[in-house]
């Protein structure tokens, strides 16, 4: 027993190198992958010589862990990708009020917190990917469209499981009512080709190799693929645009409510708003910058402009478990 | 028996109970979280998901544990007993699909046999575009990946228990006229039954504690469940108060594997293992017992590798860099220490069972074991809630008593707490093997030590720990590489600076980049590889 003692008191003493805060150093919890922010939280490095810490994990696991550490926790900022992890940060109390004109200028109002706890960062579309074999854009129009039957065994869709897929139906329910909801989800379980994907690039691979025709998956996935099979046979299509438009989310972070170094956490989350930085966190995901006087990449520029949902993206996260329990009790897994 | 003291009595009941006061911990938040009860997800719950999840969960664990059994024991039978082409090296190599973790294995059989997959697509070509194979997303394919990643456990202990049967009995049954069929159920079989039990329960324990692995084929059981309303509903006491529903699958399976081991008696092996084979194959059977090895050995491993292999060059060594380093040391450094802490108290538990076999001390070792069952994230976040409670109500107190400047907490977010989670996630890991090594040690024997006057530390050291040290030796291995391949709970209570390869694994794979998690995959492969091939080259024959 006394080793184990010893190996206690040895890892008590390597936490006490863990624990020494020093002076320009930020601590970032983030959902958001790490291939994703390092580059980000690189360039401000070498701008500012402020040394950024960051662990990754899902939300719900970086929100206990923010929870149980309370006062105490090391966390200056939390990101989080998808509004609804975002709003429902802000329910939990994990964030602190910020008031910055540099964010308020830079981010429009519809993706911020209206209680300036957060902002959003980058914006992703979930929309409609389709085989350019066996589909002839004019059949697409809306996302609701995709229930008739006459795309019966062609749909691919993602598990219901997803969190993307949670606040596509979330924004839908707000959009266009409970019944009307339920109904599309009905049609398009109805038209699956195959049991629901875990993931958008699986579902992508299959649209292309005749599986389905036509599925709901998030640009960046296409835009990967793409980027490496420049020969796959599926484009994308802005659905709704001539009613509320595509559904569209965000990534986004806040300072959190006992950040040790607020002040340089918000300077942070200042600097992640401006142009060279939104620049750099769009492109390296080929996401949409949220600052809209960024233009994307010029690759993401080929999918072609298009109107966004412009719902407040709050409502992804409040009628989240409402759309949960629906799409469970549809069968949608 | 000897007489024993007071003193040495309550010491050994006082292993035991720690041990099972650690497990305590976060099964104590389990439990816990039953004060409030969310009518509303529940309701929800049992209305919706419930039968589907728990037919789901009967079904894996009655297909896994099937598959298991079938394989492990056929294919332990066949290296063990028997002599056929390629035995010598593939004794062996069938242990190695041990070093791939479930949720490898899963996205590679995703990725290859899907209808997208390599395999279909040129099946498409040469028959047609309607041909299709029998669909790997399904039930079936959750159990057919599960079981090929599952059955060295079985595979292992079987083995082990077939090889230190010795020369008696098997010979014996093979002279006085049974056919190696008979030999086989009427000899081996029953004499094996422990292990075999064993090494089922551990596996059934992975698989319901598994969730990668059924993520990608978007099987839904308990432990999905469990995420799901975590995640999705974000009420982290409803997904705990499910996590103790899943224990109770748990306390089935363990109470079915005590039933199957129940009677048999446990054999003592000190004699000396078999040299040669006992059932030499001729002709077609021998070449049929070499393909069914190889079948095997190329679906769980040899296959796998390779698309990883190809993968992985095809493009994902870009991602190379001295990072990756850091990954390597970080993972094998956890798994070292690891293993270490939990052998050790796990020796300990074995050696309470056996000198104070009263009941108290063997429902606590019960419970020490339950621990595996426990999905990664669960566990964690129990273990996470315990320790903030102890910071912040007697760590920061105590640190800002002491004059300390800014008190931070010093149990959350340490090194420590994560190697705790260790200690209780695979304390079953390392109990079973060491279980089974201290069977076969007659009690007769630390007794005639004790009785020439050897004080209780020399029997220890001089009789215990030698005969133990197979046992020892398969138990540090099997939790090295089970902490090397962990990731829910890695994931969760990482320090700064102490990602592993798995924890790269599942940025990557949780965004469908299955190419570019070839890399830490064929790594984690790799180096788990070294430990794996030791394991069974120390435990094959002398």
């Amino acid at each position: 027993m006394s080793f184990t003692r010893n190996i206690i008191a040895l890892s008590l003493a390597m936490t006490a190198f863990t624990s020494v805060a020093q002076a320009k150093e930020l601590v970032v919890y983030s959902s958001r992958q790490d291939h994703l922010i390092k580059p980000v939280f690189d360039m401000y490095t070498e701008k500012t010589g402020v040394q950024i810490n960051f662990i990754t994990d899902n939300e719900a696991p970086l929100m206990a862990r923010l929870r149980a550490e309370g006062a105490n926790t090391p966390a200056d900022m939390f990101m989080t990708v998808d509004a609804g992890n975002l709003w429902q940060a802000e329910e939990q109390d994990l964030f602190r009020e910020v008031k910055s004109e540099t964010i308020e200028q830079n981010i429009p109002a519809h993706l911020r917190s209206s209680n300036g706890k957060w902002t959003g960062l980058s914006l992703r579309a979930r929309t409609i990917a389709y085989s350019t074999e066996r589909v002839n854009p004019e059949e697409l129009s809306t996302y609701e469209a995709l229930a008739d039957d006459s795309w019966k065994g062609r749909v691919c869709l993602r598990t219901a499981k997803k969190v993307y897929n949670q606040s596509l139906v979330a924004t839908m329910l707000e959009s266009v009512g409970e019944e009307k909801t339920t109904e599309v989800i009905k049609g398009w379980l109805a038209n699956l080709a195959t049991p629901v994907f875990s993931d958008d690039t699986a579902l992508l691979k299959a649209i292309d190799a005749g599986q389905c025709d036509v599925g709901i998956v998030n640009s960046y996935y296409f835009g990967r693929l793409h980027k490496a099979e420049p020969n796959i046979k599926v484009k994308l299509f802005w659905p709704n645009q001539e009613d509320r438009g595509v559904h569209v989310n965000i990534s986004g972070a806040g300072v959190t409510k006992h950040a040790k170094q607020p002040e340089e956490a918000t300077k942070l989350l200042e600097w992640m708003t401006t142009e060279e930085a939104q620049r750099v966190f769009a492109d390296v995901n080929m996401e949409f910058p949220a600052n809209s006087s960024v233009a994307p990449s010029d690759e993401v520029a080929t999918w072609g402009d298009f109107k966004a949902d412009s719902v407040n993206i709050e409502v992804a996260g409040r009628r989240q478990p409402e759309a949960i329990m629906l799409m469970d009790r549809l069968g949608w897994n | 028996m000897a007489r024993q003291s007071t003193a040495h009595k309550a010491r050994w009941q006082l292993v035991a109970y720690l041990a099972a006061a650690l497990v305590l911990m976060p099964l104590l938040v389990l439990l816990l979280s039953w004060q409030n009860v969310d009518q509303m997800i529940w309701g929800h719950l049992l209305q919706t998901q419930m039968m589907r999840l728990i037919g789901n969960t009967l079904w894996l664990i009655i297909g896994v544990g099937a598959g298991v059994i079938l394989l492990g024991v056929s294919l332990a039978w066949l290296t063990s007993l028997c002599e056929f082409p390629g035995r010598r090296w593939l004794d062996w190599a069938l242990m190695l699909p041990f070093a791939v973790p479930a949720y490898v294995l899963a996205f590679v059989m995703v990725g290859l046999l899907d209808f997208s997959g390599p395999l279909q697509s040129l099946l498409r070509e040469w028959f047609g575009s309607d041909f299709r194979l029998p669909p790997i997303r399904s039930t079936g394919g959750v159990i057919l990946t599960l079981v090929l990643v599952f059955y060295p456990y079985v595979y292992m202990l079987a083995r082990s228990a077939f090889l230190a049967q010795g020369r008696g009995l098997m010979e014996a049954s093979r002279i006085l006229g049974q056919t190696p069929w008979q030999g086989f159920w009427r000899v081996a079989v029953p004499m094996a039954r422990p292990a075999i039990s064993a090494g089922t329960a551990l596996a059934i324990m992975e698989t319901l504690a598994d969730f990668g692995a059924v993520s990608v084929f978007n099987y839904d059981t308990f432990t999905t469940a469990i995420y799901k309303t975590w995640y999705g509903f974000f009420s982290l006491q409803s997904a705990t108060q499910l996590a103790s529903l899943l224990l109770l699958f748990v306390f089935l399976a363990l109470f079915a594997e005590r039933h199957a081991q129940g009677r048999s008696k446990r054999f003592p092996a000190n004699d000396k293992p078999r040299k040669g084979a006992l059932y030499r194959l001729r002709g077609p059977l021998a070449w049929l017992a070499c393909g069914y090895c190889l079948l095997v050995l190329s679906i769980a491993f040899i296959i796998p590798v390779g698309q990883l292999l190809y993968w992985l060059l095809s493009s994902g060594i870009a991602d190379l860099d001295s990072r990756y380093w850091t990954l390597i040391r970080n993972t094998l450094l956890l798994g070292g220490i690891a293993a270490l802490m939990t052998v050790t108290v796990a020796t300990l538990l074995v050696l309470a069972q056996r000198l104070q076999p009263i009941r108290r001390v063997r429902s606590a070792i019960a419970l020490a074991n339950l621990g595996y069952a426990l999905p990664g994230s669960v566990l964690a976040v129990g273990i996470m809630f315990f320790f903030s409670f102890l910071d912040n109500n007697m760590v920061v107190p105590l640190r800002s008593w002491l004059g300390a400047a800014n008190p931070a907490p010093i149990l959350l977010g340490s090194l420590f707490a994560l190697l705790l989670a260790y200690l209780v996630r695979f304390m079953a890991v390392a109990y079973g093997p060491l279980d089974t090594s201290l069977a076969r040690i007659r009690p007769s024997l630390p007794e005639a030590a004790q009785s020439l006057g050897q004080p209780g530390w020399v029997v220890f050291w001089r009789i215990y720990v030698p005969l133990l040290l197979p046992g020892i030796l398969s138990a540090a291995l099997l939790v090295f590489v089970d902490v090397l391949k962990e990731m829910p709970a890695t994931l969760l209570m990482r320090p700064f600076g102490w990602d592993t390869l798995a924890v790269r694994i599942y940025a990557l794979t949780t965004e469908g980049d299955w190419t570019r998690a070839s890399l830490p995959a064929l790594t984690l492969v790799l180096v788990g590889l070294l430990p794996v091939i030791v394991l069974i080259r120390r435990s094959g024959r002398h």
